[in-house]
């Protein structure tokens, strides 16, 4: 923390709000994932930290590295893309394996397979 | 008293992401039933990334960074296979 220091004060608040916001809105997230009642409620909350959580940490952090070493570092960029594609993929990969299984014990709840409409 | 503030807010921040966590492994543990777990551990490695990075920033070194990397690689890959499983009971057909 030696070169935070000399920070300007003002940077060093928007760093602290970006970081702040972000760590809320995991807990939050956290706290949907605990309190919605059905699964397919609670698979909803967790994308709250996985896409907003984590694009204003790594905008803090790309904002606290670009200040301290003097340079712009946009290295927490990679992560940020990858987190983007890969967190839709995997939360649709998850709903549709719950689907099948939930098909597959009968479920009232889950609607049945649509039926393919020729053309 | 900028790096206080820093200090500070890092450490409220770090507070918050093992606070979700800990509510992420609550619902792991808790299930109901394996999807439940699967979403929960999702979700935790993505905390847990936030967490090293938020803990680069508080040492200042970008050693963390290929770390959470790493993490997220290895979590959409354990995450894909976990689904596979699910939905066929296998995860290489």
């Amino acid at each position: 923390m030696n070169a935070a220091a000399d920070m300007p004060t003002p940077i060093a608040a928007i760093i602290c709000v970006c970081l702040l916001a972000g760590a809320f809105m995991a807990l939050m997230g956290a706290v949907g994932l605990v309190r919605l009642q059905s699964f397919y409620q609670r698979v909803h909350a967790p994308t709250l930290g996985s896409s907003m959580g984590m694009a204003l940490i790594l905008t803090s952090s790309i904002l606290f590295f670009s200040v301290t070493r003097g340079q712009l570092v946009l290295h927490e960029m990679l992560i940020a893309v990858f987190l983007t594609l890969t967190t839709p993929i995997s939360l649709m990969l998850i709903v549709r394996a719950a689907f099948a299984r939930d098909r597959r014990e009968g479920d009232p709840n889950v609607p049945p397979v649509e039926p393919v409409q020729p053309d | 008293m900028s790096a206080a503030l820093l200090l500070a807010a890092i450490t409220a921040a770090q507070l918050m992401l093992v606070a979700a966590m800990g509510l992420y492994l609550f619902r792991m543990v808790r299930g109901p039933r394996a999807q439940d777990r699967v979403v929960a551990l999702d979700a935790f490695y993505v905390s847990g990334m936030l967490l090293l990075i938020t803990l680069g920033m508080r040492t200042g070194s970008t050693l963390y960074f290929e770390a959470c990397v790493i993490i997220a690689l290895l979590g959409f890959g354990s995450t894909v296979a976990f689904s596979k499983f699910l939905m066929r009971g296998e995860v290489v057909e």
